[in-house]
């Protein structure tokens, strides 16, 4: 990929010349605009509008002919059931309930975010600033497997956690045991790298002049306390925008979970969401009331780092 | 060996000595990298020469056969037109769509900053999420697209989308593209923001309408972004899985049986991990192929 990667520039988004002519032509353009872009905007949000009211409706209510857009009849039911998956009487008793799923949703993509931002930008100064026998052909082989989507080695993938020595009641041939299924090592250690993360950084540094690395190692800096004092600091951004999009789809990850992870104590949010209450057939009101709470993070995270998201966006596509 | 040649090799070492820390600093992204991608895919492709069904230690070799029978595999075929019906519907979609947003929110609005949030909200909802609540807006009995279309009179009776076989690959399709309109269109915004002025003064003073400015200005400074989204939506939606598995399970008659989601039953509900694997090398071919083509494509437009 030819990602041309600019130092982004601490620019406020230029604002679009109005167009020129007369009054009433710009008028009847602005106005235009508006008449595609707020309706379009309605239906855009009509969907997360319903998901929020429906999560506030009785289980009955959902069903109602003509919907309720606003909740007749406002609950908190579906939050209360959904929290409650688990307790006494439910069909899944003994389970440590819904509140588990965020936790280690939270918990996984926190660890593969933390891990691949140290591991990704540690090979990425290497890559960029280091001159040793090796280097590219290491760096082809990372290049190259940018492609491989990740279908082709999940099964590879499955097998070596399933044989993983010692762990989960394997023996030191890896023989006996699920190993590293069904953990949460099993959910984090495949996502602790990135290649193209790895090569993002990497792009990223080759703008920092190498003076500045110098400068640090003529006055007695270690390799590893140039990266982490001098050339870390300077990759805010790219660390800023990368950790979002790792959070983001770690959080959001649904095939590789789906496949390692067989008990419900260890179930992400989404894995949650998608197998205990669609295949159970527990009620929607309780579906829709977990969907706002594993949507809200996001939403949330969304809105705090809104700048940062779209600038990492463009970083990591392209510019012009 | 000449002497010469040994003392390359000599010189070689002590470089790699002396810079031994890179080596550090290489070795836990080195190691993860090399068991769960290079290992895997030597691994996968291994495989693709066995029959195994995970259980039974056994991985008898079979040569050729796993590539026999996906030459021959009806529902493999049905799962390449599916993912290729996906991806041309929904790439071009989510991008044009996108596209339309962006040139209408590029303009001096009030407004710009939450009208670009809005329609960005889409694309920050999980997919599961976004394919539960999908999935209930198709709903036969009780869905809004039918409450509304039958209010509208565009409907007469009530449909069974997702259960409909024409009908079930066009709202998957719809709900994706709901997902994907805001990326395309913060790319183009961008993209759009890092125009020079200049360009449209110059059109300007050559007499060009504002027609002929988003032809022969806009549109193709546009252009590697277009390829960008491209390349990316490609990739994307050959891997569709998510929206498949909770919205319609591949079903009705296949008709939305993708190849991931056709990797994935074969691997993980009948546990043929040999054909599993051939499979996934298609995919992985396929991709490359793409991937190469778009890449030249790519090229040609950053001379």
């Amino acid at each position: 990929m030819t990602a041309v990667i600019d130092r982004p520039a601490a620019t406020a988004p230029a604002v679009p010349t109005p167009p020129r002519g007369p009054v009433w032509r710009r008028r009847l353009w602005l106005g235009f605009c508006y008449l595609v872009l707020v309706p379009g905007a309605i239906l855009f949000v009509a969907p997360f509008a319903w998901l929020i009211s429906a999560s506030f409706q009785h289980a009955g209510d959902i069903f109602s002919w003509p919907p309720q857009w606003i909740p007749s009849n406002p609950t908190l039911d579906g939050y209360k059931g959904f929290f409650g998956i688990g307790q006494a009487g439910d069909i899944a008793q003994g389970s440590e309930g819904a509140w588990r799923w965020f936790l280690n949703s939270a918990f996984v993509a926190g660890s593969v975010t933390t891990l691949q931002l140290f591991f990704n930008s540690l090979a990425a100064y290497t890559f960029a600033k280091r001159r040793f026998p090796g280097r590219n052909i290491i760096f082809m082989v990372f290049l190259a497997t940018m492609m491989v989507p990740p279908q082709v080695t999940l099964i590879p993938n499955y097998l070596v956690l399933k044989h993983v020595p010692f762990f989960g009641g394997n023996d030191v041939m890896g023989q006996g045991g699920h190993g590293f299924l069904d953990s949460y090592w099993g959910l984090i250690l495949p996502g602790a790298v990135s290649a193209f993360g790895i090569f993002l950084l990497r792009q990223y540094m080759l703008a920092i002049p190498d003076e500045l690395l110098d400068a640090a190692r003529i006055d007695g800096a270690g390799e590893f306390k140039v990266f982490w004092k001098v050339v870390l600091p300077l990759c805010g951004p790219a660390l800023a925008a990368t950790a979002i999009f790792t959070f983001t789809y770690a959080w959001e990850d649904f095939l590789w979970p789906l496949i390692v992870v067989s008990s419900s104590d260890h179930y992400t949010a989404p894995l949650g969401l998608a197998l205990f209450v669609v295949k159970n057939r527990t009620s929607w009101n309780l579906l829709m009331a977990g969907s706002v709470v594993a949507t809200l993070p996001m939403v949330v995270m969304f809105l705090i780092f809104q700048r940062r998201f779209i600038q990492g966006i463009s970083m990591t596509g392209l510019k012009g | 060996m000449t002497g010469r040649g040994r003392g390359a090799r000599r010189g070689v070492l002590k470089t790699m000595w002396r810079e031994r820390s890179a080596y550090g600093f290489l070795a836990p992204g080195l190691i993860l990298f090399s068991v769960f991608t290079v290992f895997a895919l030597l691994f996968a492709f291994y495989l693709t020469f066995r029959e195994w069904n995970i259980l039974e230690p056994e991985k008898p070799f079979v040569g050729l056969q796993n590539y026999r029978d996906m030459v021959g595999d009806e529902d493999f075929r049905r799962s390449i037109i599916n993912t290729a019906y996906f991806t041309g519907a929904s790439v071009p979609l989510g991008m044009v769509v996108g596209l339309g947003v962006a040139l209408l929110l590029n303009q001096p609005i009030r407004g710009r900053g939450l009208l670009r949030t809005l329609y960005f909200l889409p694309n920050v909802t999980p997919f599961v999420v976004a394919a539960i609540v999908w999935k209930w807006l198709y709903n036969g009995d009780f869905g809004l697209f039918n409450y509304y279309l039958l209010k509208t009179h565009l409907i007469t009776e009530p449909l069974v989308w997702l259960s409909d076989k024409n009908l079930a690959m066009p709202a998957v399709v719809l709900m994706s593209v709901w997902s994907s309109v805001g990326f395309s269109m913060v790319v183009y915004l961008a993209a759009l923001q890092s125009i020079p002025n200049d360009l449209y003064e110059a059109a300007r003073i050559d007499g060009a309408g504002a027609w002929a400015r988003l032809r022969h200005v806009t549109l193709p400074m546009l252009r590697p972004s277009t390829l960008f989204l491209m390349v990316m939506g490609i990739i994307g939606s050959f891997q569709v899985f998510t929206q498949i598995y909770i919205m319609t399970s591949g079903g009705p008659l296949n008709r939305t049986t993708t190849m991931v989601y056709y990797i994935y039953e074969a691997a993980f509900k009948f546990y043929e991990m040999g054909y599993a694997s051939t499979l996934a090398y298609a995919l992985f071919l396929m991709l490359l192929v793409f991937t190469a083509l778009q890449l030249r494509l790519y090229r040609r437009a950053d001379m």
